[in-house]
């Protein structure tokens, strides 16, 4: 069977480390092989979050440069950031709603204009979908689940090993009870918006 | 119930590097755990320290997070001694504290099983340096085993008691930040029968290391290096895979990036590779017939050239004229995380899947084409988005207080901690830093050797793992600088771990709580003063006088983590607003702190209310007194 390699990339407290881990389960209750990895220890404290999921026959923990298949940014200039893992063929989902980093508010740095960002992220990739994730979440009345919003969409816009039901059936059982309807309603934004 | 607990076997679970750690000393019946926590370690201690608290009745170990490495280790060594399996965890610098016992720990051995993690972090994610531990394994002479990833640290770790147990001597495991961090299938053995106490026995001659004894015992260290050399050349851990003329030789996460590379390369019946993961001693039999075996060598392990050293050496002794490649001396990285390939290996950084694979196929001359890097000349620069201090982190209010008093002028060298993010603009308050606890002891070198102003820091967790010798020294030694010991409460950099400075009872804990304040008394600091840093007048009062001391003076600036005491029980205070009427935009609320609650709109000060939570700092650094709490609805 062929790899997959999907990278996951946002800011501290946008949920980013549930998401691929989700993902890593949902791909084992599905008979999948899965390797998840993480970078932890800054997370609460607002720097920028990586994680990674490869499906398929690989070993390897991380996806080298140029060479994932798909990345799935939870914010616009992280897309960006992590553009050096992208190669033209890769598909990339980003939320557009920005999250300014704080080298921003004290002027040390420019925020770019998210339709900057989109256009660039357009002119090198062949296949880019952006939309406010943000404000999915909301509509799903959980504005922390943004996350859950971006694993909708990856479902919604590539075709992975494991069936949305199984997804769902993860996303009930593992993450807060009283989360777990909005959850569920994030996902299927998300997967409505990407697909 | 936790599926760590789960008392049969047979299901595969997907577990993190860190919970397959735990997993596999339950099935070996770990009865006794001592650590200190640290990037990428910590979740270890972290799973061990919470299964016990949410399933008191089905775990059986005993757990503490010791003060530091070296007392969690002799803690650990005196369980072992008496007879109690028994895990000691920490991070590679957590290593070098321990270093002491370890040395000598590999002397007298243990009575039942031991094993020591030490979780390495090549590329520094949440380190001050990336050294490799394998050699300490070399100099302590204690056998070592390296996992690939979560089912192998499982297994391994069972494997390691056992292999303690077999040889008397502690057994170290090596992981790095990648195995550690890490999430696959691990399928589950049955959980181990504990037995949770034992009897100390003794014997002297064993165990109290005077020269008569020690002498016995280093000839004891070199029996145990015989045998455990002579399983390891019959491990499985260490087995060949493939075949062909060409040959690679691997180990620990690397290994993977290798296997992978021959898949990808097509090259599964030219490229044959010699796995090792029970690293020392290594099987030199089975190195020496792998090498007889083929044309060319490439050793491809991360960090320095170890088993690359070992197998030269090896080739040279046994007469085996076969060409070894792996890292080329001297070489360094034109930047850091990436090293260009196609050279040789570094010994800089982790290695990447892509990196071994156009290094393998450069080597052995084998045709493949990797996708190309996008061109990113034209992208919009992303703003740096560094880590901070949370909003409300009382850190920011202390070192606000401090450079007020003290300005730019004075030295603050600063320890390791969430803290020590004071080093970023606009705080900018750190300027020397080596290691856990250098804070309090280079002071004293600092103010000596220049006789300018030192203002340290250091976090409460810190201190009790080695600020207290460095302050007793200070004293003693008459030194002049002020130490401040920024007090919240917990261990919050790794986890919001205990201490013995924690009053835990709020947690649920019953261990004894060791107040800073009469402690640094005892010490004999003669200013010692305990400030609120939200309270920012007195605070700087407080800090002045202290600075105006002539000798060493402490100030405790006490106040809770905002994470943690979240945690134990809900914030309550009110949110701050700027009020725009008032706001003339000198924005030193922002330049001065800047707290991520805050930002620039139309040239005035704004507050996040999702973020804010109600610390009033910037509302005592306005001087237009324009920023007021938000009034409560209703």
């Amino acid at each position: 069977m062929s790899t997959q390699r999907i990278v996951f990339v946002g800011v501290g407290g946008q949920g980013n480390l549930l998401a691929s881990n989700l993902l890593g389960q949902a791909a084992l209750a599905a008979g999948q092989h899965v390797v998840v990895s993480e970078i932890h220890g800054m997370a609460q404290r607002g720097g920028v979050v990586e994680s990674a999921v490869i499906l398929g026959d690989a070993t390897s923990p991380i996806v080298s440069n140029a060479e994932a298949d798909v990345v799935v940014c939870f914010e616009p200039v992280e897309a960006l950031r992590i553009l050096n893992k992208a190669n033209k063929d890769t598909l990339l989902i980003t939320n557009t709603r920005p999250s300014p980093p704080f080298t921003v508010a004290i002027g040390a740095a420019a925020y770019p204009k998210p339709e900057d960002s989109v256009a660039f992220l357009r002119s090198k990739l062949g296949k880019v979908i952006a939309f406010d994730g943000q404000s999915l979440a909301e509509e799903a009345k959980n504005p922390l689940s943004l996350n859950m919003v971006m694993l909708g969409a990856l479902f919604g816009a590539v075709e992975l090993p494991i069936d949305v039901k199984t997804m769902k059936k993860i996303i009930r059982s593992q993450t807060k009870k009283r989360f777990a309807a909005s959850n569920v309603q994030a996902f299927d934004l998300g997967f409505k918006a990407a697909a | 119930m936790d599926v760590l607990l789960t008392p049969s076997g047979g299901k595969e679970h997907l577990l993190l590097g860190n919970e397959a750690i735990v997993r596999g000393a339950l099935e070996a019946g770990m009865a006794f755990a001592t650590c200190y926590p640290g990037t990428p370690s910590s979740e270890v201690p972290d799973t061990l320290y919470r299964l016990r608290k949410q399933f008191p009745d089905k775990v059986k170990y005993y757990f503490e997070y010791s003060t530091n490495e070296k007392v969690a280790l002799e803690c650990a060594a005196g369980a072992a001694a008496s007879g109690v399996r028994t895990l000691c965890t920490m991070k590679h610098v957590g290593v070098n504290v321990a270093a002491d016992p370890l040395m000598t720990l590999a002397y007298v051995g243990v009575r039942a099983g031991m094993v020591i993690l030490t979780a390495d972090d090549p590329s520094l994610f949440s380190s001050q340096n990336e050294q490799d531990n394998r050699y300490y394994a070399r100099l302590s002479g204690l056998p070592m085993l390296e996992p690939t990833g979560p089912a192998e640290a499982k297994e391994m770790t069972t494997y390691c008691f056992d292999l303690s147990e077999e040889l008397g001597s502690p057994v170290m495991i090596r992981t790095t930040t990648r195995v550690n961090h890490a999430r696959e299938a691990v399928p589950f053995v049955k959980l181990g029968k504990v037995k949770q106490t034992s009897k100390f026995v003794k014997n002297p001659m064993q165990f109290v290391t005077v020269p008569a004894v020690s002498r016995n015992l280093h000839l004891r260290l070199l029996g145990i290096y015989n045998q455990a050399q002579a399983i390891s050349e019959k491990s499985p851990y260490n087995k060949v895979v493939g075949k062909g003329k060409l040959g690679v030789i691997t180990s620990g996460v690397a290994t993977n990036y290798v296997m992978d590379a021959v898949a990808d390369l097509g090259a599964k019946s030219k490229i044959k590779v010699l796995k090792l993961g029970f690293t020392y001693p290594l099987p030199e039999k089975k190195i020496a017939s792998f090498l007889k075996g083929v044309d060319k060598v490439l050793v491809v392990e991360e960090l320095e050239p170890i088993l690359e050293e070992a197998v030269r050496a090896l080739a040279q002794e046994k007469g085996i004229a076969v060409e070894i490649a792996g890292k080329v001396a001297g070489k360094v990285p034109a930047k850091s995380v990436d090293i260009e390939p196609p050279a040789f290996f570094s010994r800089a950084f982790e290695y990447t899947p892509r990196l071994v694979r156009q290094t393998i196929a450069k080597y052995f001359g084998i045709k493949h084409k990797d996708t190309a890097e996008l061109n990113l000349a034209g992208m919009p620069t992303p703003p740096g988005r560094p880590p901070n201090l949370c909003p409300g982190c009382p850190h920011r209010a202390t070192y606000f207080a401090v450079k007020e008093v003290a300005g730019d002028e004075t030295i603050y060298p600063t320890d390791i901690g969430c803290y020590t993010l004071g080093v970023l603009p606009p705080i900018k308050a750190a300027d020397f830093l080596i290691c856990m606890g250098s804070s309090v002891s280079s002071s004293g070198g600092i103010s000596r050797a220049t006789g300018q102003k030192v203002v340290s820091f250091i976090g409460d967790s810190t201190f009790f793992h080695s600020g207290i010798t460095g302050l007793a020294n200070a004293v003693h030694n008459n030194h002049n600088f002020t130490l401040v010991i920024l007090d919240n409460g917990t261990t919050a950099m790794t986890g919001h771990q205990p201490h013995p400075g924690v009053n835990t009872e709020s947690i649920g804990d019953s261990t004894t709580h060791i107040p800073l304040e009469p402690l640094i008394r005892g010490l004999g600091v003669q200013h010692v003063t305990t400030i609120k840093p939200f309270k920012v007048r007195s605070a700087k009062k407080a800090i002045e006088e202290a600075i105006a001391f002539e000798g060493v003076s402490v100030v405790i600036s006490q106040e809770l983590c905002p994470l943690f005491a979240r945690r134990v029980a809900p914030l309550t205070k009110r949110v701050f607003q700027v009020v725009e009427d008032k706001c003339k935009g000198h924005l030193d609320c922002i330049k001065k702190v800047a707290c991520p609650a805050m930002f620039v709109e139309n040239g005035q000060a704004r507050i996040n209310p999702l973020q804010c939570i109600g610390c009033a700092l910037c509302a005592q650094i306005c001087p237009e007194n324009a920023i007021l709490p938000v009034k409560a609805e209703g």
